[in-house]
C-alpha cells in the first residue's frame, strides 16, 4: 500500500499520500498472435485521476479494458501478469476470477455514449437490476443521485422516462457516467469519453472527471494532451505497448525523464 | 466543347433506353399479377357472403363454403406459430451469442441456409414417416403443425439472427460492463431491441406456410370433410382441451385445388371466392409485419 515502494519501476511520486487503489505488475496482454501490451508497470492513487495517454494503437485502450475484463468478451485474447484491486487485492485478471465480480466492482464509460434504447430511468437503473436490487424507492433514490453526481439531473429531473436517445451527445455521455456510478463502482474507467463531443460537451465532462475523484478512483484514457493536463493528477505515457514514463501530471508535462515523452508532448509526433 | 456533347448526348440516349426497358420489366411482372388478383375477384367477389364462410363443403356448389377450410388453416397456423417462434428464436439468439465460433458453427449456419431452400414436399414426407407414422400422431392438426413449424424453421431462424445482428456491439458491451451476464444481457437487450425484425420475420414465414398444401396433402390432410375440430374451450371442467390437436383437418390452398379440380364451373367460382379469401388472410398479415416493424423501429435508431 505504499507508493514509495522502490522496488516498483513506475511508482506515481507521492503527492499527498494517496492510498493504493490498484497495482499492475509485468501485464502482458496478446490479441491473437499479436503482443499488445509488454510488462507494464502502473500504481493507481485512490481517488485521483490517472490518465494514459500517447499515439494512436499504442495500446492505451486495451490496457483499460484489462481493468476491467472487455477483452474475455471476444476470442482468443491472453492475459499474463497481475493487476492487483485493493483494498482486498484480488488479482483482477487472475484465470480463477470471475470478471463479472470484476465489472461489478469496477465500471466503464465509453468512447461514443451508448444509452440503452431505453428510458433515461432505466439506463441508470440497469445496473442495480443486474444486481437484483428490486425496491423501487432504493432504485429511485440510486437514479436520482447518479444523475446528480454526473450533473445531468436538472436537466432530465422531469422526463425520466423519456428515450434516452432524445438527449445530446453530451447528455448521453453523461448520462452514460451516471450509469456508471449508480451502482457505487470503485474505479471508473472512461476511454476516450469526449471524442465523439464538441468543446462545450467536452468542457462540462472534463470539468465532472476532475470533481468525482473524490467519489471514485479514475483512470482515463485521452489522446488529447491538454485534456490528460487538464483532468489528471498522474499520467502515464504510453507508445508501442509499453509505458514509457509515468508521474505526477505536473511533472510528466513539464518536464518529462524520457526524450520520448517530451517529443510526444511537445507535438513532435503522434 | 462540340465532342463533349455529343458525348454526353450519346450516354443520355442509353439513359434514356434503360428506362423504358426497366419499366417495361416492372410492368410485364406487375400487370400479370394484378390481371389475375382482378380475374380471381371478378370470379370470386359475387360468391363472398356470410354463408360462404359459415358452410360446409358440399356436393352442391351453391351450397359449398370454407368454414373447415379457415377454421383449419387458423388453427394450424396457431401451431406453427407456437412450435416455430420458440424453437426458431431460441436457435438463432444461441447461433449469435452464445456459439463458439468454430466450424462447427459454420457447418451448422450453412445447413440451415440450405434447409430454407429444401422443397416443401420433401418435408412432407419426412413428416409423414415421423409425426405420423413414428410418433402416431396421426393426420391430424397437431401433425400439420409441426410440419409446416419445421419447413419455415429456417426463416425464423435466419430473421432472429439478422435482428439480433443489427444490435451494435456497444450496446451489449455497455451491459456486460455492468456486469451483466450474458443471460442479463440477452434478456434485457437483446431479445426487446430485436423484437420488431423477428416478428416481421415471423410473419413473412407464416405468410408463406398459410399458402402451402404439398407438404400437407404428403402426410393426409383431407379434402372434404364436414365437421369442425373440437372445440378448445368447453363450459363444463376442465374447460380447456386439447383434443383439437389430434383431430383431421383441411387448410384453405386444399379446399380450393380441391374445387378447381371438380368439372363444374360453379366450383370453380368457390375456389376463385376462397383463393381471395386467402389473398386476404396473406395480406392482413403483412399489414401487420409492417405494422409491427414500424411500432418497434420508432423507438430504436442507433
Amino acid at each position: 500500500m505504499n507508493l514509495d515502494n522502490p522496488t516498483a519501476p513506475h511508482t506515481a511520486p507521492d503527492a499527498a499520500q494517496p492510498g493504493l487503489k490498484a497495482r499492475v505488475r509485468d501485464l502482458n496482454f496478446h490479441y491473437g498472435s499479436t503482443h499488445a501490451l509488454k510488462n507494464v508497470n502502473l500504481d493507481i492513487a485512490e481517488k485521483r485521476v490517472t490518465a494514459l495517454i500517447g499515439p494512436s494503437g499504442c495500446g492505451k485502450t486495451t490496457y483499460l479494458r484489462c481493468f476491467n475484463r472487455m477483452h474475455d468478451l471476444y476470442a482468443g485474447n491472453r492475459y499474463q501478469g497481475e493487476i492487483l484491486l485493493y483494498p482486498d487485492a484480488m488479482n483482477i485478471i487472475g484465470p480463477k476470477v470471475d470478471p463479472i465480480e470484476v465489472r461489478m466492482r469496477i465500471s466503464m464509460v465509453f468512447q461514443k455514449p451508448n444509452p440503452f434504447p431505453k428510458s433515461i430511468y432505466e439506463n441508470v437503473a440497469y445496473g442495480l437490476r443486474v444486481r437484483g436490487v428490486t425496491r423501487r424507492s432504493l432504485i429511485d433514490e440510486k437514479v436520482e443521485q447518479a444523475l446528480q453526481w454526473a450533473a445531468l439531473w436538472d436537466e432530465v429531473k422531469d422526463r425520466l422516462h423519456d428515450l434516452a436517445f432524445n438527449l445530446s451527445g453530451g447528455q448521453q455521455q453523461r448520462l452514460c457516467i451516471a450509469r456508471a456510478l449508480a451502482t457505487d463502482p470503485e474505479i471508473l474507467l472512461f476511454d476516450e469519453p469526449t471524442s465523439a463531443l464538441d468543446p462545450i460537451a467536452t468542457a462540462r465532462i472534463e470539468e465532472l472527471v476532475h470533481g468525482l475523484k473524490e467519489r471514485v478512483t479514475i483512470i482515463i484514457v485521452t489522446h488529447n494532451m491538454q485534456q490528460a493536463a487538464r483532468v489528471s493528477d498522474y499520467t502515464a505515457f504510453m507508445y508501442l505497448g509499453e509505458v514509457v514514463e509515468f508521474g505526477n501530471t505536473n511533472t510528466i508535462f513539464t518536464n518529462p525523464s524520457k526524450k520520448q515523452t517530451e517529443d510526444y508532448i511537445t507535438g513532435r509526433y503522434g | 466543347m462540340q465532342d463533349i456533347k455529343s458525348i454526353i448526348a450519346r450516354h443520355k440516349a442509353l439513359d434514356g433506353a434503360f428506362a423504358v426497358v426497366g419499366l417495361l420489366a416492372l410492368m410485364v411482372g406487375l400487370v400479370t399479377l394484378l390481371a389475375l388478383i382482378i380475374d380471381l375477384a371478378m370470379d370470386g367477389v359475387p360468391r363472398l357472403s356470410w354463408t360462404f364462410f359459415a358452410s360446409f363443403p358440399s356436393r352442391f356448389p351453391e351450397q359449398a363454403g370454407i368454414l373447415a377450410a379457415w377454421v383449419g388453416t387458423t388453427l394450424v397456423m396457431i401451431v406453427t406459430a407456437a412450435t416455430a417462434v420458440p424453437l426458431g428464436v431460441a436457435a438463432g439468439i444461441y447461433l449469435e451469442e452464445y456459439a463458439p465460433r468454430n466450424w462447427t458453427t459454420a457447418l451448422i449456419e450453412i445447413n440451415i441456409a440450405n434447409l430454407a431452400a429444401v422443397p416443401s414436399i420433401v418435408y412432407g414426407l419426412m413428416a409423414l414417416g415421423l409425426f405420423v407414422y413414428q410418433f402416431g400422431l396421426g393426420q391430424s392438426i397437431l401433425t400439420a403443425g409441426l410440419t409446416l413449424a419445421l419447413l419455415v424453421l429456417p426463416m425464423v431462424i435466419i430473421a432472429t439472427r439478422e435482428a439480433v445482428r443489427a444490435i451494435p456491439s456497444s450496446i451489449r458491451e455497455a451491459a456486460y460492463a455492468l456486469g451483466a451476464t450474458k443471460w442479463q444481457m440477452v434478456w434485457s437487450h437483446v431479445l426487446p431491441y430485436s423484437t420488431g425484425g423477428i416478428l416481421t420475420g415471423v410473419i413473412i414465414a407464416l405468410s408463406r406456410a398459410i399458402g402451402e398444401s404439398a407438404p400437407l396433402i404428403t402426410i393426409g390432410a383431407l379434402s372434404f370433410i364436414a365437421f369442425l375440430p373440437a372445440a378448445p374451450v368447453s363450459a363444463e371442467a376442465p374447460f380447456v382441451s386439447f383434443q383439437w390437436l389430434l383431430d383431421p383437418f383441411t387448410v384453405m390452398p386444399i379446399q380450393m385445388f380441391n374445387w378447381v379440380s371438380r368439372p363444374q364451373e360453379a366450383f370453380h367460382v368457390n375456389a376463385a371466392a376462397a383463393g381471395l379469401v386467402l389473398l386476404g388472410m396473406t395480406l392482413v398479415m403483412n399489414g401487420l409485419a409492417i405494422w409491427i416493424r414500424y411500432r418497434f423501429r420508432k423507438r430504436i435508431k442507433w
